[in-house]
């Protein structure tokens, strides 16, 4: 399919509050195509997740225009069109991982025959085949995040939005999973939207990076990777990895965004 | 072992607590009739005889002991001096109203969760039904019922559920709210019902607050229950038996019967805790 996936015209979402307007984005401009990896990187309150949630038809833009697959983006979640992997896994703990990412699948009206296979092939692909029947509560913080990717990933939508999914790990366990997920996108081709507030983290991950700064939150920098599609973990110790990396950090001072 | 003894402790703490009163409340009355004997009468004399009185003001534990062992095994379960069958007759309107009660504050919870109509007019209404003192309202409620042709359990289960829906409509509006806008976000992604929101989580997120409230409710039930038979004439039940022995100055029997009930609502509530246990360990939510 031609056309970009993702369409932001002169986007715009100011929130109403007691202490008057907030403009959590303002005139955002960008295209994203298809199978691009895009990490959207700022301080807080550079409407960054306020972004990614109005793809999802999360919050409601008050300016500009949005498409998502062509469509509004109201109608692109009606039609199921992405995976949504939050902050926490948010597992039902009256679940097991299986019954977790059987969920939307239930919802969705798959048949029983057609859950059993995608919970186990998207079990496999995040790594968690044997797992299925465990409580989550009996995993750890890194593997419940990989159901929560694989439960996004069960009903196969070409867009996978995620915000700030491995924040809450720790760094050691984080690489980990930046290297799966290259695999994981490498394998399914899909289109990533990902929100981040680590430098390496999104020059490791993305094709593009957009650098937002806030008050209002906007888009400084749109930053085309030249990294090659195959990333070890080690490629983040190479010039152009540090070139990159220092242009990011260069957008974030530009936006005033981290006043030292 | 280690939990038994300070249980034990207490118990034993009450129950010396319990005698030293039994001799101070039962002694003036024994001064009195040695008085009117014109007899002096010492300590030491008077002491056995506290802890022996047909109807001692404060019956000592071992009368009770015996009035409840009485009650319970020394008579016929069919028997109306039996304890077993009055308790069978409180307890059958306690469970009736209890699923009453559960049933119209599960349903009266959906409501208010899913209606903002209801939420803003029922729950007022359902705190102020609280504030009336369930002694006055109880026996409108029988009059009432009775005027219509409705006696026997059903009046009796209907205070009960009066007393237990509430807690019940106020744990499971706290359940049914419990999951995070996270959470509910997420299943919007789904593009889910609202029907598959309530079943998939809402319900099931509300299972440790609905037992929580059960728990609480059976108490309430049986309480109501009680109260209910006070103003029916007294004819059968525990609150027949504690208006009898407030008639009759039988305050072994009373005591008999209010230890019953404490009995019965102990029994109930471990029962629910059991099936609570039971559940959220098959749900997985117990560790």
């Amino acid at each position: 399919m031609a056309g970009p996936v993702i369409e932001a015209r002169g986007l715009g979402l100011t929130f109403q509050t007691g202490d008057g307007p907030v403009h959590a984005l303002k005139d955002v401009n960008l295209t994203i195509g298809r199978g691009d990896f895009v990490s959207f990187i700022g301080p807080s309150g550079c409407g960054k997740t306020t972004f990614l949630r109005a793809i999802a038809a999360l919050e409601q833009p008050t300016e500009g225009t949005l498409t998502v697959n062509g469509m509004t983006p109201e109608q692109a979640r009606k039609s199921r069109a992405y995976g949504y992997v939050f902050q926490a896994a948010g597992l039902y703990p009256w679940r097991t991982i299986a019954g977790n990412v059987r969920l939307p699948l239930e919802i969705m009206g798959f048949s029983k025959v057609e859950q059993e296979a995608r919970v186990n092939n998207v079990l496999q692909l995040v790594d968690l085949e044997g797992f299925g029947k465990k409580f989550p509560w009996q995993l750890s913080g890194g593997m419940q995040q990989r159901a929560s990717i694989a439960r996004a990933l069960a009903f196969d939508a070409d867009i996978l939005l995620m915000d700030e999914p491995f924040g809450a790990l720790d760094e050691i366990v984080r690489d980990r999973l930046n290297e799966e997920l290259l695999k994981l996108w490498a394998r399914t081709g899909k289109t990533i939207g990902f929100v981040t507030h680590s430098i390496p983290e999104a020059v490791y991950l993305s094709t593009r990076i957009v650098v937002m700064s806030p008050r209002p939150g906007r888009i400084t920098d749109v930053i085309d990777s030249p990294l090659p599609k195959e990333r070890p973990l080690d490629i983040r110790d190479s010039a152009e990895f540090i070139a990159i990396a220092h242009r990011v950090r260069e957008g974030l001072r530009a936006g005033h965004s981290y006043e030292v | 072992m280690k939990a038994v003894v300070p249980i034990l402790t207490v118990l034993a703490v009450i129950v010396a607590l319990w005698y030293a009163a039994a001799v101070w409340m039962n002694a003036p009355w024994e001064r009195d009739q040695a008085a009117r004997a014109g007899t002096a009468i010492t300590f030491a004399q008077l002491l056995p005889l506290t802890m022996v009185q047909e109807r001692p003001v404060l019956p000592a534990p071992h009368q009770v002991a015996v009035g409840l062992w009485e009650g319970l095994a020394g008579q016929a379960i069919t028997s109306k001096r039996s304890l077993v069958y009055h308790g069978w007759v409180t307890l059958s309107a306690t469970l009736l109203g209890f699923a009453i009660g559960t049933t119209a504050g599960v349903l009266l919870a959906v409501g208010i969760v899913h209606n903002r109509a209801m939420d803003l007019s029922v729950m007022p209404w359902a705190i102020a039904s609280q504030t009336i003192p369930i002694l006055a309202i109880a026996p409108m409620i029988i009059v009432v019922l009775n005027s219509v042709g409705v006696s026997g359990l059903l009046p009796k289960a209907i205070i009960s559920a009066y007393l237990s829906f509430f807690p019940v409509v106020v744990g499971m509006v706290k359940g049914l709210r419990s999951p995070d806008a996270m959470q509910l976000d997420l299943l919007r992604t789904y593009n889910a019902s609202r029907a598959a929101t309530f079943w998939k989580l809402r319900l099931p997120a509300s299972m440790p607050y609905l037992f929580t409230s059960l728990k609480v409710g059976i108490a309430a039930a049986l309480v109501g229950a009680i109260v209910g038979e006070l103003p029916t004439g007294a004819v059968a039940g525990l609150g027949a038996r504690l208006l009898q022995g407030s008639y009759y100055g039988q305050t072994v029997q009373i005591w008999a019967a209010l230890f019953t009930a404490a009995f019965a609502a102990a029994a109930l509530v471990a029962l629910i805790g059991a099936v609570q246990r039971v559940t959220l360990r098959r749900m997985g939510m117990a560790r």
